[in-house]
């Protein structure tokens, strides 16, 4: 048999249903978002992990967080690059430096390769396990950044940026507040603090995310649950985090004078900037940026590119001139933008 | 360039109008002189001469991105700004730059006349050396359009801070023709103003829309009423033997309107009126609809033909100089009436009119005359205070617009396609149906009424509703009912519906509304009939 024929094989390894990726070989789906039986999933955002499903599969880093947010689950654990077989399937899952616990999920039938990375970043934040890239000959990718204007700056220029504006709200009696999706973002902005400065300040929903990571062994700085005792007065120079959707609500009035700050790679452009960040905007994002998916998808060797999530029509076109054979994914897998996934979770 | 990046980064991350006006006022205390000038010159629209085209921008920029020119062009459209673009495509400078704002600009003036390859190296060279906002500025200057959230009235007041100057002076002397060129920070903020150019126009004074009713107003007798035309804001100005016309967003459109040149033959020299520009044919009782001033705005020279089918006359409804004195602080009675005396003898073929007012003694009359408005071609009443002085720019208090509802028709969502810049990821352009029987027959677009929330919420919509794709446009499911508010229908061969709305917006989102209850093209029609 030759490799040509496998690339070419009538019966692909993945296939794109209105349920989700499905594997036939092994009967099952990776991160469905209509019910299914057995479900495989890349990390605990709530457009990745959706309730419902008969079985989970996901990181033993993955699954607290899961079962927090689904709670009562039929869901078991299985370690990076660990390798099982599930019919005719062999499945394992390796890291996308996405979020603590995320994964990349290999699938082999037959010795035909085809890696769905789900989401993915390049950049280590310190807390999640490093993307790793995965040899492959069928790539699926997001691109929710996948235009040559993204450009990350190292995770410590960043981190300065951030403290730098912290220091200043403090220094003027103001309380800086941070919108942060509570999976991820928040424990990587956490993380990048200087505690020295002041308090650092969360809203209950990441409190509790704080608290799934730390009882799973993640170290994170110290942090205070923002209950209706802790205010301006009783922390000053303090940092707020919270969810995006608590900025500029009741809650936030008890903090006093604030200026508030929203992080996200969506603020590398000035208008969406101006629109969303509030006083100021910190690009950091989860996702990789453009150099980081094209750097990504060399890696993994592969030649068929699937192309998922985003800008997706410009990316492949650029792929495919590039050499790839790449495709679109069909629409209804389209992901989430900063403005829809106000209140799913993702984080952009 | 330093200190101006800081200061632009200072006013673009804020929306508090405060924390603009110290940044500004901090920033004009401290600057060299041509410095300020530029700086003033650059946030009011004013720019050095283009010394690079922006078709060698983009081909440059791509180049040293390493990227195909497609590839750029498309990201163009989602950023939204070319000069942005550019800047964020291109590696990380390599190292900095001192130079100040003003010597940049002289450098960018220096490479004006040299050739292609002397230029490329220029700018090549700038890149390399500004980042982040620095870079987008430089691209900027080149580009033009600098615009931050910065009025010419926070300016106005930066400055009245930094400078301790009255802001109403300063607003006048920041009008018109002048260009860092040929003035100086000197000569436009602080001399004694003799020698200002004869073009100079007066700041305007902007109404605010009335909400509720003119009972509001209390007693009728200290208020004068006139119909808010449909037409263009103009400022005519007389001085030196000559005649300027100035629009509402300060740009001189003299060459557009040569007719008015025969002003000078019936008003003395020294005079300023403010009016409205309406094409107007001779003999009739109403000005012709704001569609045939449309070909009269878009050219800059008028060919005879224009002339003779859409003749334009300049409606007066207030005098702002009177024998070259400035007369803004006068009572607005006393200024009408100056002008009423100017305009007395003017014989029919003069170009400029005596815009009417409207006689009233109750609130009601005043519905009525409004009520009438479409009939006469206006778009409304203007309601001012008799002791009103004229202010400069838009105050609350003294001068009311009380615009007629508009007209709306309940139409369907078809197409659909994302916004730039500021709404780069949302759907916000739309293209709206009626129907027609089972069909369903586009008629206009509309980009602008809904809440960012509504935008949010009708993008994840068409994501899941996408049928079909055209390049950035989609089809989408024909299900969604939007309120569109029109200010005017006109038969036009151009549309496939057969008619063009005039200010198309989404007034609401009929989430209540079955697609089909949506109007009809026969609906339509007959809203052509009644109001085209």
């Amino acid at each position: 048999m030759t490799a040509r024929f496998i690339y070419m094989s009538s019966n692909p390894v993945l296939t794109f249903t209105p349920e989700g990726i499905y594997c036939p070989a092994g009967d099952f789906y990776i991160d469905p978002w209509r019910r299914v039986d057995r479900a495989m999933i890349t990390h605990g955002h709530s457009d990745h992990a959706r309730w419902g499903m008969g079985r989970y599969l996901a990181t033993h880093e993955a699954l607290p967080v899961m079962r927090h947010r689904l709670g009562d689950i039929e869901a078991e654990g299985i370690a990076y690059g660990e390798r099982r077989v599930i019919g005719g399937a062999i499945v394992s899952f390796h890291p996308a430096g996405h979020v603590p616990g995320s994964a990349q999920i290999r699938v082999e039938v037959g010795g035909e390769v085809w890696v769905a990375s789900g989401d993915y970043k390049i950049i280590d934040d310190g807390l999640s396990t490093p993307f790793e890239p995965v040899r492959c000959h069928h790539f699926i990718t997001e691109s929710t950044f996948g235009l040559p204007v993204f450009h990350w700056e190292p995770q410590q220029t960043v981190a300065a940026y951030l403290n730098d504006w912290w220091r200043g709200c403090a220094d003027a009696g103001k309380t800086a507040m941070l919108g942060a999706y509570s999976l991820g973002k928040a424990q990587r902005l956490i993380s990048m603090l200087d505690p020295e400065i002041g308090p650092v300040l969360c809203h209950a929903a990441v409190e509790n995310t704080n608290a799934v990571m730390r009882a799973q062994g993640i170290t994170l700085p110290e942090t205070i649950l923002a209950n209706k005792d802790v205010t301006a007065k009783t922390h000053p120079r303090a940092m707020v985090i919270a969810p995006p959707s608590a900025l500029g609500s009741a809650w936030s009035k008890r903090f006093g004078p604030l200026e508030s700050g929203f992080a996200s790679g969506w603020m590398a452009m000035r208008g969406v900037r101006r629109r969303r960040a509030g006083d100021r905007g910190f690009i950091i994002s989860d996702h990789a940026d453009w150099d980081g998916l094209l750097w990504a998808i060399k890696q993994t060797e592969a030649e068929n590119i699937y192309v998922t999530h985003g800008y997706t029509d410009i990316f492949t076109r650029y792929l495919n001139e590039q050499g790839w054979n790449a495709q679109v994914v069909p629409t209804q897998f389209e992901g989430e933008s900063l403005d829809a996934s106000d209140d799913s979770g993702e984080a952009a | 360039m330093k200190a101006f990046a800081a200061l632009f980064t200072a006013i673009d991350q804020s929306t508090k109008t405060t924390i603009k006006v110290n940044a500004l006022a901090e920033y004009f205390k401290a600057a060299d002189d041509i410095d300020k000038l530029w700086t003033i010159a650059l946030f009011s629209g004013r720019r050095p001469k283009r010394a690079v085209t922006t078709t060698r921008l983009r081909e440059w920029g791509a180049e040293v991105a390493g990227i195909p020119l497609w590839l750029f062009e498309d990201c163009y459209p989602i950023v939204g700004d070319l000069a942005e673009t550019i800047a964020l495509v291109l590696p990380p400078n390599q190292t900095t730059d001192n130079r100040p704002l003003s010597q940049w600009i002289n450098d960018l003036r220096a490479v004006y006349k040299a050739d292609e390859t002397a230029k490329k190296v220029f700018v090549l060279d700038a890149w390399a050396r500004l980042g982040g906002t620095e870079r987008f500025i430089f691209n900027k200057l080149i580009t033009g359009g600098m615009r931050v959230g910065v009025s010419q009235k926070l300016m106005t007041r930066a400055l009245a801070r930094a400078t301790d100057r009255d802001e109403a002076e300063l607003a006048h002397r920041l009008m018109g023709n002048w260009h860092p060129d040929d003035t100086t920070w000197h000569a436009l903020i602080e001399a004694q103003d003799a020698s200002a150019d004869a073009s100079r126009p007066y700041p305007f004074y902007l109404a605010y829309a009335l909400e509720g009713g003119p009972e509001a107003l209390e007693v009728p007798a200290d208020w004068r009423a006139e119909w808010k035309w449909d037409g263009i804001r103009g400022q005519l100005i007389l001085r030196g033997g000559e005649y300027f016309v100035w629009s509402r967003g300060e740009e001189l459109m003299t060459d557009r309107f040569p007719e008015l040149a025969r002003a000078v033959d019936y008003l003395p020299d020294g005079t300023v009126l403010d009016g409205e520009l309406l094409v107007w044919h001779p003999g009739t009782a109403h000005p012709a609809s704001f569609n045939t001033l449309q070909p009269r705005i878009g050219r800059k020279t008028v060919p005879k033909k224009l002339l003779k089918e859409a003749p334009v006359v300049l409606h007066a409804y207030d005098l702002l100089e009177w024998q070259g004195e400035d007369v803004r602080h006068l009572p607005f009675r006393e200024r009408r009436a100056q002008l009423e005396t100017a305009c007395a003898a003017m014989p029919e073929e003069a170009p400029v009119k005596l815009s009417p007012q409207l006689k009233f003694s109750t609130p009601a009359d005043l519905h009525a005359y409004r009520d009438g408005a479409r009939d006469a071609q206006a778009e409304g009443l203007m309601l001012k205070r008799a002791d009103s002085p004229y202010l400069a720019g838009r105050k609350k208090g003294d001068w009311w617009k009380w615009k007629l509802a508009p007209l709306t028709i309940d139409a369907v969502m078809i197409y659909a396609q994302s916004g730039s810049g500021r709404r780069a990821n949302l759907f916000t352009d739309f293209t709206f149906a009626v129907r027609d029987g089972e069909a369903l027959v586009p008629f206009t677009k509309a980009y602008s009424g809904l809440t960012d929330k509504e935008f949010r919420e009708i993008t994840a919509w068409v994501r899941k509703n996408t049928l079909q794709r055209f390049g950035p446009v989609r089809q989408v499911t024909p299900h969604h009912v939007f309120e569109i508010a029109f200010e005017g229908i006109q038969a036009s061969p151009r549309h496939k519906s057969g008619v063009a709305l005039r200010f198309p917006r989404m007034l609401r989102w009929r989430q209540d509304k079955p697609l089909a209850e949506a109007n009809t093209l026969d609906d339509l029609n007959e809203m052509l009939r009644l109001y085209g």
